[in-house]
C-alpha cells in the first residue's frame, strides 16, 4: 500500500502544489481545487477501519502521506485529517469526508449531545468543515468529538510562520456531529501526541526538499570561477546539514512504524525532539548556502523553511518533549535505562502532573 | 537521493530473542564491575571475559559454522554488542577480530587462512589488531610507505605504523603496506598481510595516551620475513578490501555508545527528581541516543541484504561521535560535581575519564572531516 500511496500523492502534489500555488494559499487562503483532489482521492480516510468506511491504513503506511505533504509544504490539513480521522475509527464512529481539522488543545465539556469550551490552535480552523477533539463529559470521562466548525460562536484567528491558519474556536451549546467515550489505551492528551508525530514526518520531508534544492544551488552557483558546492566549507556544511536531515527521516518513519492502536509516545517524544534539532540546524544552514536569494519572497526556499520554524513549536516543543521523557528516565534510574530506550515503542510515555521546575 | 538510504529497520524476532539470554549473562559476569571500568568500553581489555563469551558463541557469531561461528545473520551480532556495550563490559580484547578482521579473512582468506584463523577467533582466544596509520600518513591513508616485498617464497617486511590500538596484547596484525610502485592511481598498489607480532624484527612499543592509558602503540618492522600465505585477498587490491569493510566499521553501536557509562552515572546521581535543565538535558540527549541507533539498525539492515552503505555509515559514525562527545560537556553542565582523577565519586572520576577521552572519539576509525568528505560526495558536490 505504502508505494502506490507514495507515488499517487506525490503525482498529486507535483501537479496542485505548486511553489505559486503554495504562496498563494499564505495567511487562510483555503486551498479548494488542492482539497477537493485529496477527497477525491480517498486519502483523508485512509487510516479509518474497512467497516467504517476507510482503507485501515497502517501508520507506518500514513507516513508517506504525511511526509510528501512536508516536502510539498502542502498549505492543507492533510495530516489533521488523517488523525482526526484514525481517532474517530478507533472510537468507533464513522469516518468524515470532506475538510476536517484537530484540536490537540482544548477546554471543552461535553453535555447531552452539546460542547461548551474552547478548542485552541485549530490547524485551518476558520477553514474546515469539521474539527475533531476530545471532551470531558459530567463524570469526567473523555469522549472523542465530532464538531461542525460553523456551530462554533467565537473564532479568534491567528497565523504561524509560515502564513497557515491555527485558529481558536469557541463553543457555546454546540450539537455536536457524533461523539464516542475515548477508547481503553488511549491517553487524554492523544491528539498532541499525534499531532506531534505528524508535525515530525511533515519536518522529515521539508528537510529532504531543502536538502535537494540546497545541494543542487551549491552546484550550480558559481563564484570565484567554480561551483560553491566544491569549496570544502560548503561541503562541510551541506554534510551536516544531510546528517540532521537523514536523522530527521528515520526518527520519524520510526514514530510512525511504532504506533498502531495505540501511539508509540516515547518514539514520537524522540522525533519530536530529533525533528526539531534537524529543522533549526537545516533552515540555518540552507539559508547560509543560499545567500541573499534565500531570503526574498519571490525565490521559494522560505515555503519550507518558515513551515520548519512553525512546525518544530507545535504540539510541544523540543525542550517540552525532552523534559517528559528525561523526568521518566530520572524516574527509572540507571538500571532501567538501557532496557527502556529497547522496548521499540511498547513504552508509554508518563505525563508528569507539572513539568519540572 | 542518498538519505533516502536510511528506512526504518526491526530487529528480527530471532535476532531480539537473544537479548535475555545475553543480559542474564552480563548480570551474571559482570556482578559489581564498577562504573570506572565500565567506562572503558570497548577499550577496555580482559582475555578471560573474551573467552568466556566465546564459549557462549558470541563471537565472530556472523561467520560460517564450518569455521566455529553461528552463521548468524548481522542483526543477532547487533544486539549482542549493544548490550555489551550497554553494560560497559571490556570488550576489547576480541573486538577488532569479532568486528572487522574475522569477516575480512571469511571474504578474502583461502580456505587454508580461514580454518587455521577463524576458529581461535570464534573461541575469543586469538586477538588482532589493524595496522593503517603511519607517521606521515594520518587521514591521507593512501601516502603509506611501509612495504612488503617479495623474495622467494616469503614476503619481507619494512616500515613503521602507529596509532595501533592493542598491538601490545594481539598475536595478530592485519597491516595494509605497498607491494608495487605507487601507481598513477594513488590508490592501486596497496596489499594486506596477516603479521605475526611474535615474529622476529618486530618491535612494539606502547603510547600513553594523555589520561595515563596504554591502548595504542608504534610497530616497527626491520626485515620482518612473512609466509607466503600471509598475504590476505588479491595482491595490490589492498585499499579495495580496507573500503569494503567500512560501513561495518563506521555504522556500529560503538560509534555512539561510548559514553553509556557517564549518561548511567549522570542519571543517578541526578536522582529521581530532576530539575528542567537536568530533566530537558537527559530527554533530549536519549532522544538522539534512539535516534542513532534506529540509524544504525538502518545500516545493518542493509548489510543484512548484501548492500554497501557506506555513505548512510559515514553519517552514524559523524552523528555518533558528535553526541559521543557531547555527554561529558552536558553532564559538567548539569551538576556542581568537578571530574575526579582519583578520589571523589563514582560519577566525578567517569566524567574525569570520558572528558579525556571524548577527542579520540571523533579521530578513531576516520576523522570527522573525512567523513563529512565522503558525506559531501553521495550528495553530488565532489
Amino acid at each position: 500500500m505504502r508505494e502506490i500511496f507514495e507515488t499517487t500523492i506525490e503525482r498529486l502534489f507535483a501537479d496542485l502544489a505548486t511553489p505559486a500555488y503554495v504562496m498563494g494559499c499564505e495567511g487562510g487562503e483555503w486551498p479548494a481545487e488542492l482539497w477537493a483532489a485529496l477527497d477525491e482521492s480517498g486519502f483523508t480516510l485512509a487510516g479509518v477501519s474497512e467497516a467504517l468506511g476507510g482503507a485501515e491504513a497502517s501508520w507506518a503506511d500514513m507516513c508517506v502521506l504525511v511526509r510528501a505533504a512536508g516536502r510539498f509544504s502542502v498549505p492543507a490539513p492533510l495530516g489533521e485529517a488523517l488523525l482526526g480521522n484514525w481517532l474517530l475509527s478507533q472510537a468507533g464512529l464513522e469516518g468524515r469526508a470532506g475538510s476536517l481539522s484537530i484540536a490537540a488543545h482544548a477546554d471543552m465539556v461535553l453535555e447531552d449531545e452539546h460542547v461548551y469550551g474552547t478548542a485552541f490552535a485549530v490547524p485551518w480552523g476558520r477553514n474546515v468543515e469539521a474539527v475533531v477533539a476530545i471532551a470531558r463529559d459530567a463524570s469526567g470521562g473523555a469522549n472523542v468529538v465530532l464538531l461542525q466548525r460553523n456551530a462554533a460562536s467565537e473564532l479568534t484567528l491567528s497565523l504561524n510562520v509560515a502564513g497557515e491558519p491555527r485558529d481558536d474556536l469557541g463553543f457555546t451549546s454546540a450539537q455536536v456531529l457524533a461523539h464516542a467515550p475515548l477508547p481503553g489505551g488511549l491517553d487524554v492528551h492523544v491528539l498532541e501526541l499525534g499531532g506531534a508525530m505528524l508535525r515530525t514526518a511533515q519536518t522529515a520531508g521539508a528537510l529532504h526538499a531543502l536538502l535537494d534544492m540546497t545541494a543542487n544551488y551549491a552546484g550550480e552557483r558559481k563564484q570565484f570561477g567554480k561551483a560553491i558546492g566544491s569549496f570544502q566549507a560548503i561541503q562541510q556544511q551541506l554534510a551536516v546539514f544531510a546528517e540532521q536531515a537523514a536523522a530527521a527521516g528515520i526518527a520519524a518513519e520510526a514514530a510512525f512504524a511504532e504506533s498502531r492502536s495505540g501511539l508509540a509516545a516515547l518514539t514520537i517524544a524522540a522525533a519530536k525532539i530529533s525533528t526539531g534539532e534537524a529543522a533549526s540546524v537545516g533552515a540555518g544552514i540552507a539559508h547560509s548556502v543560499h545567500g541573499a536569494i534565500g531570503f526574498t519572497e519571490e525565490y521559494p526556499l522560505h515555503l519550507l523553511t518558515r513551515r520548519l520554524w512553525a512546525w518544530r513549536s507545535e504540539f510541544g516543543s523540543a525542550s517540552l518533549w525532552s523534559q517528559r521523557l528525561g523526568a521518566q528516565i530520572c524516574q527509572g534510574g540507571s538500571e532501567g535505562y538501557w532496557p527502556l530506550l529497547t522496548q521499540h515503542g511498547q513504552q508509554p510515555l508518563t505525563r508528569p502532573v507539572s513539568n519540572p521546575v | 537521493m542518498a538519505i533516502s538510504q536510511f528506512t526504518y529497520s526491526n530487529i528480527p524476532p530471532e535476532a531480539e530473542a537473544l537479548r535475555a539470554d545475553v543480559r542474564a549473562f552480563i548480570n551474571e559476569t559482570l556482578a559489581d564491575y564498577p562504573p570506572t571500568l565500565c567506562a572503558q568500553s570497548w577499550m577496555g581489555f580482559d582475555a578471560t571475559f573474551s573467552k568466556k563469551l566465546g564459549a557462549r558463541g558470541w563471537v565472530g557469531m556472523a561467520l560460517p559454522k564450518a569455521y566455529g561461528g553461528a552463521a548468524a545473520g548481522p542483526f543477532a551480532r547487533y544486539v549482542i554488542i549493544e548490550e555489551l556495550l550497554a553494560a560497559g563490559a571490556p570488550v576489547s580484547a576480541h573486538w577488532i577480530a569479532d568486528r572487522q578482521s574475522g569477516p575480512l579473512i571469511n571474504r578474502f582468506g583461502t580456505e587454508q587462512q580461514k580454518q587455521h584463523y577463524l576458529p581461535a577467533i570464534c573461541r575469543g582466544e586469538s586477538y588482532f589488531c589493524i595496522g593503517m596509520s603511519e607517521p606521515n600518513s594520518g587521514s591521507d591513508l593512501a601516502s603509506i610507505k611501509s612495504t612488503a616485498a617479495r623474495e622467494g617464497d616469503s614476503w619481507v617486511v619494512n616500515g613503521q605504523k602507529v596509532w595501533t590500538t592493542n598491538a601490545h596484547h594481539s598475536q595478530y596484525m592485519i597491516a595494509l603496506v605497498r607491494t608495487g610502485e605507487k601507481q598513477a592511481a594513488r590508490h592501486e598498489g596497496m596489499s594486506q598481510f596477516i603479521v605475526d607480532l611474535s615474529l622476529p624484527g618486530i618491535t612494539i612499543r606502547p603510547i600513553r595516551d594523555l589520561a595515563g592509558g596504554e591502548h595504542f602503540n608504534e610497530v616497527f618492522f626491520d626485515n620482518v620475513r612473512l609466509p607466503a600465505d600471509a598475504l590476505i585477498g588479491t595482491e595490490g587490491k589492498g585499499w579495495d578490501q580496507v573500503t569494503a569493510e567500512l560501513a561495518f566499521e563506521r555504522s556500529g553501536p560503538e560509534r555512539f555508545l561510548s559514553c553509556m557509562a557517564l549518561l548511567k552515572t549522570l542519571i543517578d546521581t541526578v536522582g529521581k527528581t530532576p530539575n528542567a535543565l537536568q530533566a530537558r538535558e537527559i530527554g533530549r540527549l536519549s532522544a538522539k541516543l534512539l535516534t542513532l541507533r534506529n540509524m544504525s539498525l538502518s545500516v545493518t539492515a542493509q548489510l543484512a541484504a548484501g548492500e554497501h552503505p557506506a555513505w548512510a555509515a559515514s553519517c552514524v559514525k559523524d552523528l555518533g561521535n558528535a553526541f559521543e562527545q557531547e555527554i561529558p560537556e552536558v553532564a559538567q553542565l548539569l551538576l556542581e560535581t568537578e571530574p575526579r582523577q582519583d578520589g571523589g565519586s563514582e560519577h566525578a572520576r567517569v566524567l574525569a575519564y570520558l572528558t579525556q577521552m571524548a577527542p579520540s572519539f571523533s579521530l578513531r576509525g576516520g576523522t570527522r572531516e573525512i567523513l563529512r568528505g565522503i558525506i559531501a560526495r553521495g550528495l553530488g558536490l565532489r
